[in-house]
């Protein structure tokens, strides 16, 4: 336990009179089943008055929590063992860490001096209650105001965060808002009180790029025209570079960098922002390899693919309340890696369950050459028997390395489930090959005999990705397959990918929301936006030079990791 | 905000101290020696059983459990007496307690000597009524592993060795009391642990089985299956169960043993009782087969037969032997309460709500409280042991929840 011969270096250096809030030397232990975590380690840093820090971080790395702790609201296994929390304002320091956790004091300062943005909107909110009443409620728990006065403050504060007919949206529902508005009245929520700091956890991370420049454009202005300071908590270096004035690069609970913006792109001092860095670059560029030929007979085709979900009249007549897929064309040439990119809601992932017919489509066909020059066969007339074969030839690797692997059952028997059921191997046959295929994806044979829980969140991806190649594969659908990994994990899952595909000869359709992964990963690209594609090319072609308005939008809303080239705040808007 | 420049600036580079790289998150063991490694080579069970261990009264029902099933393994070599040995002689005799020592009264020196005291008789001449009292002059001996009365143990062996009992079998030796025909109650209360703890295990079996089964198919099927299945449940909840009892208690041949009419009655209200694990079952199926990993089965190739049974169904077997646990008390209780009330076993059979039934008026209880004590007190305890058992596990039955 290093933390304890840790001294306290910096309690000297007093805060400045620009520090709005100073934590030294925090550090918070959890008190799990199996073992003690230490997930906050002498955490130390600084908010400066109207600047904006980013804790940047992978998962696990205690960036939450510590910002959780500031507030005191660290949930109850995780125990605050040491630091100084100190809020300085205009009736001097307090310190927040000598304050009980459900006293006065603190949750005056909670939302009255310190407001908090979440992840996840949705449940952050209430969702029995209207928006309007919920943030007339917290403007009244720390404002001496009247009924009257608070609900014209609302609306003040939801124009403010430019919410169009505030008026008539206060008194709307959660669930009538979409995920960016959810977001807006948040952050209206998040100011109601004029709070000095403001901390944002993750705040976009489940939103959309385009929704996310605006959120970002959107709490950047506030901002400025408040004079906040803000402590922003994020994975992503790109809205670092684009946000951040100062960054502390967490890891393991520690800080292992901190300083100025520029300093950690230009001239990052250790070897884990290096790397941190590196990969998040990596992605930008394309990897230049040769496109193999999109002439000939393709692998497999979708022609006109569409999918309703809606009902039947009671005439027979069918109406679709919504078309997720509408009337797509694709083909996948052989050796070929295809990337379908496309905002939530926009039908991708429902596409690619169409190719493997867990969604039946409404219409179209979908032609499959089990062989290059064999004739196709159409996968949607395929009966029971058949469509296995197809499924054998056809595999998916699924996004959530959690959910997708059963937790009752060794990495044994979930790799070798295929084998045996599809492959009709038995007992030592099963074991060899399952070692090959865990050499395969870069683990230990070792691992064959442990249950899915011991491994991380990269190591289970590479254990499904194990099981898509049980069955020797000629195409892998990968929904969103990197999208739950941090950004060091995924650059190496997407090597694993490369690398298996020059050995095995494989083809890919990849779905996913990342630009910058299917940038990387991909030769062509298909874009799609509310169930159609709106523009198809090579990736270098997609990325660069859209020449569509829509792929224009999307592209350029993706946050560059470069805080000398701020690319958000110069994006292509789409006009709505 | 204006003397910023007088005072130092924090360090802009806070660096760990020993400066190298760390390759994974710091942990330190719960106690001093344990290896959090451990835990990654463990199983679904090893994980189950390492959180129910932790739960000390759970630990300590699961005790009470075994020991009562031991019990009833046991009965015949475990009771004093036969059940049904009445003793015209001592009806209504109180308990007697067990002593160590007895004084010599000549010399004063104490000799070991395990025993119990005697009873004299008293007959009140008004009523006529006979009572006992302990006579302390009065000293039988007792021991373990005496000869008394023999005895088939499990029908099979002959035998006459019992754990306990008097040296001299013509002597009385009643630990908990006699009931009104002079029948030894620890005996009655020790044969009393075998049916009590037994039949409600059948009904709970039978109920389990068609449950597991219906829930498991209705819910992952979905569509008309469900929605049969679901009405049928809805129909079958509706029936009330005790009037259910009596009636079928009324309807059920005369000529049969008790025993057997009580498991006829069980069986048939177990038919009805599955209705409740059906709907858990139901419930966990819906959530489990939208789980990646359930669609992950089905594009490897299994069938549904293999994606029911081998993929999900292992999910819900710590869940499922928790609801067995909580529903074993239930069986046991309702055995007592209709054994009470007379619809359920009758003599000659030996059960908890049997024993009970001698204890209805005030009059006995007065004169013979031992009677409405042991009984209930066993019912109480082993109802406690089983709640206590399949909450702990429970707790322990799902250890991938975070």
């Amino acid at each position: 336990m290093q933390h304890q011969s840790h001294p306290p270096a910096s309690t000297t250096t007093t805060t400045d009179t620009d520090t709005v809030l100073s934590v030294r030397n925090l550090s918070i232990d959890y008190h799990l089943r199996t073992h003690i975590l230490h997930a906050v380690r002498d955490v130390s840093f600084d908010l400066k008055a109207g600047h904006t820090l980013a804790l940047v971080g992978e998962s696990g790395s205690g960036k939450s929590v510590t910002a959780r702790a500031l507030l005191r609201i660290i949930d109850t296994p995780a125990r605050v063992t040491g630091g100084t929390i100190t809020l300085t304002g205009p009736d001097g320091p307090q310190r927040l860490d000598q304050m009980t956790e459900t006293g006065k004091e603190i949750r005056a300062i909670r939302g009255g001096r310190i407001g908090l943005i979440f992840q996840e909107p949705m449940s952050s909110l209430s969702p029995v209650r209207t928006i309007g009443a919920q943030i007339v409620e917290s403007v009244r728990l720390h404002r001496k105001m009247t009924k009257q006065e608070a609900k014209a403050e609302t609306v003040s504060l939801l124009r403010q965060v430019e919410i169009d007919n505030p008026e008539q949206m206060a008194d709307r529902y959660t669930f009538e808002f979409s995920g960016g508005m959810r977001q807006r009245a948040m952050i209206a929520m998040a100011l109601a009180c004029n709070p000095d700091v403001l901390i944002a956890d993750e705040p976009t991370t489940a939103l959309d790029v385009t929704t996310q420049a605006e959120i970002m454009d959107l709490i950047k202005r506030l901002q400025v025209s408040r004079g906040m300071t803000m402590l922003m908590i994020t994975h992503d270096l790109g809205l670092v570079a684009e946000i951040a004035d100062d960054v502390a690069v967490m890891r393991f609970g520690r800080i292992v960098e901190q300083g100025p913006v520029d300093a950690l792109f230009h001239a990052p001092r250790t070897a884990y922002a290096r790397a941190l860095l590196g990969s998040t670059l990596r992605l930008e560029a394309g990897q230049n390899r040769p496109a193999p030929p999109t002439q000939g007979e393709p692998l497999l085709s979708a022609r006109g693919l569409t999918k309703g979900f809606g009902a039947k009249s009671w005439t027979g007549k069918t109406t679709w309340a919504i078309t997720a897929v509408d009337n797509v064309n694709i083909d996948l040439w052989p050796g070929e890696n295809l990337g379908i990119v496309g905002e939530s809601g926009s039908g991708k992932t429902t596409l690619g369950k169409m190719l493997l017919r867990i969604v039946e489509p409404t219409a179209g066909r979908i032609d499959w050459r089990p062989q290059p020059g064999a004739a196709p066969r159409d996968v949607t007339a395929m009966d029971r028997r058949t469509l296995r074969t197809y499924r054998q030839a056809v595999r998916l690797v699924f996004q959530d390395p959690f959910a997708s692997l059963n937790p009752r059952m060794t990495v044994k028997q979930v790799i070798g489930d295929p084998l045996y059921v599809a492959g009709g191997m038995n007992g030592a046959a099963i074991d060899r090959r399952v070692g090959e295929l865990l050499e395969l994806v870069g683990l230990d044979r070792s691992a064959m005999e442990r249950y899915p829980h011991a491994f991380s969140g990269g190591q289970r991806q590479r254990i499904g990705i194990a099981r898509a190649l049980a069955l020797n594969p000629q195409i892998i659908v990968a929904d969103e397959a990197t999208s739950a990994l941090d950004v060091s994990i995924r650059a190496q899952i997407l090597d694993l990918l490369l690398d298996l595909q020059k050995r095995l000869g494989l083809s890919f359709v990849f779905i996913a929301h990342d630009i910058s992964v299917v940038r990387y990963f991909c030769d062509r690209v298909v874009v799609m936006h509310k169930g159609r594609i709106v523009e198809t090319g090579t990736a270098e072609h997609i990325c660069t030079t859209p020449s569509e308005p829509y792929t224009q939008a999307l592209i350029s809303a993706v946050p560059s990791p470069d805080p000398r080239n701020k690319r958000m705040s110069q994006r292509t808007r789409l006009s709505r | 905000m204006t003397d910023a420049t007088q005072r130092p600036a924090p360090d802009p580079f806070i660096l760990p101290e020993d400066g190298h790289e760390e390759t994974a998150p710091a942990i330190s063991p719960l106690r001093p020696g344990e290896d959090p490694e451990n835990i990654a080579v463990a199983g679904q069970w090893q994980l189950i059983r390492k959180r129910f261990f932790g739960n000390k009264v759970a630990v300590a029902a699961g005790v009470i459990v075994i020991l009562l099933y031991l019990i009833a393994a046991f009965v015949e070599f475990l009771a004093p007496a036969s059940p049904t040995a009445a003793q015209p002689r001592f009806t209504y005799a109180p308990p007697q307690s067990v002593a160590f020592f007895v004084e010599d009264p000549e010399t004063g020196t104490r000799r070991w000597l395990p025993h119990v005291k005697g009873y004299t008789m008293e007959v009140d001449l008004e009523s006529l009524r006979r009572t006992f009292t302990i006579d302390d002059d009065q000293v039988i001996p007792i021991g373990f592993f005496v000869e008394g009365s023999s005895y088939r143990l499990w029908g099979l062996f002959e035998m006459n060795r019992r754990l306990i009992g008097p040296l001299d079998p013509s002597k009385p030796m009643n630990l908990l009391g006699t009931d009104s025909l002079g029948r030894d109650l620890l005996s009655r209360v020790i044969y009393g642990t075998r049916v009590s703890m037994s039949i409600g295990l059948i009904g709970v079996v039978t109920s389990l089985v068609i449950g597991t089964i219906l829930g498991a198919l209705s819910g992952y099927y979905g569509g008309w299956v469900d929605l049969s299945i679901q009405r049928l449940i809805e129909v079958i909840s509706a029936i009330p169960t005790i009037p259910l009892w009596l009636g079928l208690a009324a309807a059920i041949p005369i000529t049969w043993s008790p025993l057997r009419v009580y498991f006829i009655i069980t069986l048939i209200v177990s038919l009805l009782a599955w209705t409740s694990l059906a709907r858990e079952v139901r419930g966990r199926f819906f959530s489990l087969k939208g789980e990646d990993f359930v669609t992950a089965a089905l594009l490897d190739g299994s069938s549904q037969r293999r994606v029911i049974f081998r993929h999900i169904l292992p999910s819900l077997t710590s869940h499922i032997l928790a609801v067995v646990t909580l529903a074993i008390p239930t069986m046991i209780v309702a055995e007592t309460a209709l054994s009470f009330l007379g619809i359920g076993l009758k003599p000659p059979v030996v059960s908890w709500g049997v024993l009970l039934q001698d204890a209805q008026n005030i009059r006995t209880v007065a004169t013979a409280p031992w009677l409405l004590v042991w009984p209930s007190l066993m019912v109480v305890l082993s109802v406690l042991a089983f709640n206590f058992l399949g909450d702990g596990l429970r707790d322990a039955a799902d250890p991938y929840e975070n």
